[in-house]
């Protein structure tokens, strides 16, 4: 069961420096449990620039939020496996020890979690969470480091910032206490941002405020920022790249457009299906994937998705299929039978006059071309 | 559970609620007993949220007793062996005096001898018998009492529970080893013995019983088995007996283990000073205090009852924590 | 505001009823009052005397009432051994019970706090393991049996501390404080082990929170972080647990005061139930409930004060 690595993706044309400001190359996590040991990154390299979004998208389990708290090195050290290479403006930072990582983070590269409630200390004032990294980080002196907090509130959207200072997070709402999140991770200026599921935990009217101020302060500073969703409508219209996460492995990746006009991953297709649209007639079953998520301790033999893949064929459910390029520059899938193409049609047609897949999933005749969102 | 929610008052998702008034006494008595209490409500409302359907069988992490658990109760039932054969066993008098006082373990005296040359061994056997007899006996007493209020307060709630608890909290109010002090002490113009001490000491325990027994009933009562029962047409006292008793058992047994250690130690106490059964039956806790006067040249005249009593102690401990987490679906082994 | 008057009314009705039914218990007793102060030499006639004079022919319910009325202003009668006013003894005697909780209390969270700090910081290591399995058995040790140990290490062998004796503080406060210590470390040994693994584990638990992760993102020191995000949130527990047991301490020192001959509260009240001596020990019993009814309020008042958010939920009811 071979993998070919691509290495091409070092011919993306670089920026404003040659040195790429991440690089991550065959990523590894695995976590040694009762169980056995669980694959929850099984093999990722991406790639990104200054400046530039990448969107990780995938189900829960599939190893997107291990992914981004692995390239950070956030993870304990008992029991987990890490191996590959983290590429930070060229140093492998992989093998830093927690000291050095310390002075990575915060400065370098920050996190926002996903969940605000939980994510800041409850019985800390807000601006002692603030002023705390600028300080740490910045050693600014008290008076500075306030100022600075009340600036940072400010440009996140925050009402009456002096008084916010004194607060507690539970006298916030939930979006304000997200904003706050956004400003501790921006309080140093890092260059690289990891936004978590950033919106899971929010009303629906209160997400699309808060994608628009990452995209903001993204651009003002002229941040990378890594976008990590199980949504695909967030991550639409909002990065430049898009890797589909499935199982530990990335399974597609292109720069956005590119892969929601030609997607090729059956699955990338089955989430984007699986989005109710509002076009679509009130009664109108939602189209779910079936299956489970796969166990990452005995990953099935050849491709991941195959026992629940509306295209599978015999060969998916034996060999692996590799990372391979389509013939849009920038444009990588891992499937035997791709959407869009003569082999898919094909799989899929046999697929439904059988009735059912290799891997004894019904299928039923059914749109196959995803509208575009 | 270390960051409680931000509308509950204090003392309601803390370790404690609001009625607590744990009784004093001993070091370890109420400590122990409140935080048990309080931690199996815990692991109670905990489970009662795991629906047994809802956990895949891999998810069950599994728990053995462990070998720490045998070795206790390999302890226990030789104390307890000893203690029921005593008449029996071929050892000294526990109540001759000789003239070989203060003797040190020997191989006639594999104790040795205390102040009035009595055989150390066979009065530690003795001994056994009163604090083991008053251990379960007391914690039985508790149960059958404690329980049923328990069990009362927290299937039929509403003002029957409100009477029921509040005089529990009014009983938790004392001092508890000092009203076992009294109720002895009171009791004892007739001369002391076993019943009144065990009554003593039982009296003392039904409280923190009650409370748990309440709490267990209350979390389970409220499970839909119960609601089906009852749309089966079955009765409040079956539903009592046949659905609720059984689940409040569990947290319940590993509560009375420990609680035979607690009652054991209450008992000792008493014993220390002098409140216990009277002389010449031999009690740990008195031995103890007897050997206080020896202490310089002879320690071991009070050392050796110490040390049987810790290990009875520690191993009755032991075993109720085992038996705890074996229990406890929920726990995290760090 | 609500809140707090609840809390007094419960206050109060406790107190009543913990003092009527003392009451009731000790008039349950075999021995007469009026017989002791009489002593074996004065006859029927001087207990018949007695009798009346302290209204021990009334029933239960008055007699009740008229201790109740005393009581509030400050009279709880006399010792019928010694008839030393019970009020005066026991002024006498509480500061020897507070200072032994208190002593107890420090000595205890001196060494419980750094324990369990370093214990959560590698959890599960070896520290933690051993900690915790000493933690265990020192709680197995009924209190007693530690004191005799340790009076027979320190007082009888090593010579340092002594067993009895007691100075008062004021007097000589070095000597206060090593006559106290065999006694506050016997209590405190229990305490110890019970904080330390309270603490740990809730320690432990926080350092699992997100925004302990968040605060490591931000590149802070562990020791930052153990003392300036994960503690505060971890000592809830705590600090109820520790106000718990000072108000249950209250009466729960006799056995350490009657081992090391201390005159405090706890003693004052078994020597009097030893002694058939009851007016002390209803006096006895009604202070210490009250103590520790009170310290259990304030423990509750004390906790909105680490909470902020029980603050302010509180200033919203």
């Amino acid at each position: 069961m071979s993998k070919k690595v691509i290495s091409s993706s070092a011919t993306r044309v670089p920026t404003d420096s040659s040195v790429k400001l991440l690089r991550v190359v065959d990523l590894k996590t695995h976590f040694r449990t009762e169980r056995g040991t669980v694959r929850a990154v099984d093999g990722v390299s991406i790639n990104l620039d200054r400046g530039k979004t990448l969107g990780v998208v995938g189900e829960s389990g599939s190893g997107k939020t291990i992914l981004s708290r692995s390239i950070m090195g956030l993870l304990p050290k008992r029991n987990v496996i890490r191996e590959g290479h983290v590429f930070y403006e060229g140093d492998d930072i992989i093998g830093y020890s927690q000291e050095q990582m310390r002075s990575v983070w915060g400065a370098e590269m920050s996190m926002v979690f996903q969940d605000p409630m939980t994510s800041l200390n409850p019985v800390m004032r807000i601006g002692k969470q603030i002023t705390e990294s600028l300080i740490f980080h910045l050693h600014m002196d008290k008076g500075e480091a306030k100022e600075t907090a009340l600036s940072l509130l400010s440009s996140v959207g925050i009402p009456e910032p002096t008084q916010r200072l004194e607060e507690y997070p539970h006298q916030l709402s939930g979006g304000m206490r997200q904003r706050v999140t956004i400003a501790i991770a921006l309080a140093c200026g890092p260059k690289l941002l990891f936004a978590d599921e950033p919106t899971t935990a929010l009303d629906v009217t209160v997400q699309a405020q808060i994608l628009n101020l990452l995209q903001q302060q993204q651009r003002e500073r002229h941040m990378a920022m890594i976008l990590v969703t199980h949504d695909l409508g967030v991550v639409a219209g909002r990065t430049d790249d898009i890797a589909v996460m499935y199982g530990g492995k990335v399974v597609e990746q292109a720069p956005t457009a590119s892969l929601f006009a030609n997607m090729k991953m059956p699955y990338t297709e089955a989430l984007l299906n699986s989005i109710p649209k509002l076009e679509y007639r009130s009664h109108k079953r939602l189209e779910a994937i079936p299956g489970r998520p796969p166990d990452l301790v005995h990953p099935p033999t050849g491709c991941n998705f195959a026992p629940r893949c509306r295209y599978a064929q015999e060969k998916c459910l034996t060999d692996e299929p590799p990372l391979i390029e389509s013939e849009a520059p920038g444009h990588y899938y891992r499937c035997w039978y791709p959407v869009g193409t003569p082999e898919g049609e094909d799989a899929l047609a046999r697929n439904q006059a059988k009735g059912a897949t290799a891997a004894a999933v019904p299928v039923s005749i059914s749109p196959t071309k995803p509208q575009e969102l | 559970m270390p960051v409680p929610s931000p509308d509950s008052r204090p003392g309601e998702s803390l370790p404690t609620d609001d009625s607590i008034f744990g009784g004093g006494g001993s070091g370890n008595l109420a400590t122990e007993i409140t935080e048990i209490a309080d931690g199996d409500v815990q692991v109670l409302e905990g489970l009662a949220v795991l629906d047994p359907d809802q956990i895949a069988p891999d998810d069950v992490v599994k728990k053995r007793l462990g070998w720490v658990f045998w070795v206790a109760v390999a302890w226990f039932t030789l104390v307890a062996v000893l203690a029921i054969l005593a008449p029996w066993l071929p050892i000294d008098d526990y109540k001759a005096t000789s003239a070989q006082i203060r003797q040190p373990p020997s191989p006639d005296h594999w104790f040795g001898t205390d102040t009035l040359g009595r055989d150390i061994f066979s009065r530690v056997i003795w001994g056994a018998r009163v604090s083991l007899t008053v251990g379960f006996a007391s914690v039985a007493f508790g149960l059958l009492i404690g329980g049923t209020i328990g069990v009362i307060a927290g299937f039929f709630k509403g003002k029957t529970e409100s009477v029921l608890m509040w005089a529990m909290d009014v009983l938790l109010a004392f001092p508890a080893l000092l009203l076992a002090l009294a109720i002895v002490a009171f009791m004892g113009a007739s001369g002391r013995d076993l019943r009144n001490v065990v009554l003593a000491i039982g009296i003392v325990a039904i409280p923190p019983i009650a409370r748990l027994v309440r709490a267990a009933t209350l979390v389970h009562s409220q499970r839909e088995y119960v609601t089906a029962s009852r749309a089966l047409g079955a009765g409040n006292s079956r539903i009592i007996w046949k659905e609720v008793m059984p689940n409040v058992l569990l947290p319940v047994i590993s509560f009375a283990i420990i609680g035979v250690a607690v009652a054991i130690v209450a008992e000792g106490g008493l014993a220390f000073l002098g409140l216990s059964v009277e002389p010449p039956t031999p009690t740990w806790g008195g031995m103890i205090n007897d050997g206080r006067q020896a202490l310089q040249q002879e320690p071991y005249i009070s050392l050796i009852p110490c040390a049987v009593m810790f290990l009875t102690v520690l191993a009755l401990n032991l075993a109720g924590d085992r038996v705890r987490e074996y229990l406890d679906v929920k726990e995290i082994g760090l | 505001m609500r809140f707090v008057r609840r809390k007094i009314v419960q206050l109060v009705l406790v107190l009543l009823a913990v003092t009527f039914l003392s009451f009731f218990m000790l008039n349950l007793l075999p021995g007469d009052t009026a017989q002791v102060l009489c002593g074996l030499g004065g006859g029927e006639e001087c207990v018949e005397q007695k009798t009346e004079e302290l209204g021990l022919d009334q029933p239960l319910p008055v007699r009740y009432v008229q201790w109740l009325g005393d009581a509030v202003t400050g009279d709880l009668g006399s010792s019928a051994r010694n008839q030393q006013p019970v009020w005066e003894a026991i002024k006498q005697r509480m500061p020897v019970t507070i200072e032994l909780l208190i002593y107890s209390q420090v000595l205890a969270l001196v060494v419980a706090i750094p324990m369990a700090i370093i214990a959560a910081q590698r959890a599960g290591g070896i520290f933690d393991r051993v900690s915790t399995s000493v933690a265990f058995a020192l709680l197995s040790v009924p209190n007693f049996i530690l004191a005799i140990v340790l009076i027979l290490i320190f007082a009888v062998r090593l010579k340092i501390f002594p067993a009895t004796g007691y100075v008062d503080f004021m007097d000589d406060p070095a000597q206060n404080l090593k006559d106290l210590f065999l006694p506050a470390l016997t209590l405190a040994v229990a305490e110890m082990a019970v904080y330390l693994r309270l603490l740990r584990t809730d320690l432990i638990a926080t350092l699992q929170e997100d925004y302990i992760m968040m605060a490591k993102a931000k590149g802070l020191s562990p020791r930052r972080i153990m003392l300036r995000h994960a503690f505060r949130p971890s000592t809830f527990s705590l600090v109820t647990v520790i106000g718990l047991n000072m108000g249950r301490l209250i009466g729960g020192t006799f056995i350490v005061e009657v081992i090391f001959a201390l005159n405090g509260l706890g003693k004052y009240v078994v020597d009097g139930i030893i002694g058939r001596d009851y007016i002390p020990v209803q006096g006895g019993v009604v202070v210490i409930a009250v103590g520790y009814v009170l310290v259990n309020f304030a423990v509750d008042m004390f906790y909105a004060v680490l909470d902020p958010r029980i603050r302010h939920a509180r200033a919203l009811a």
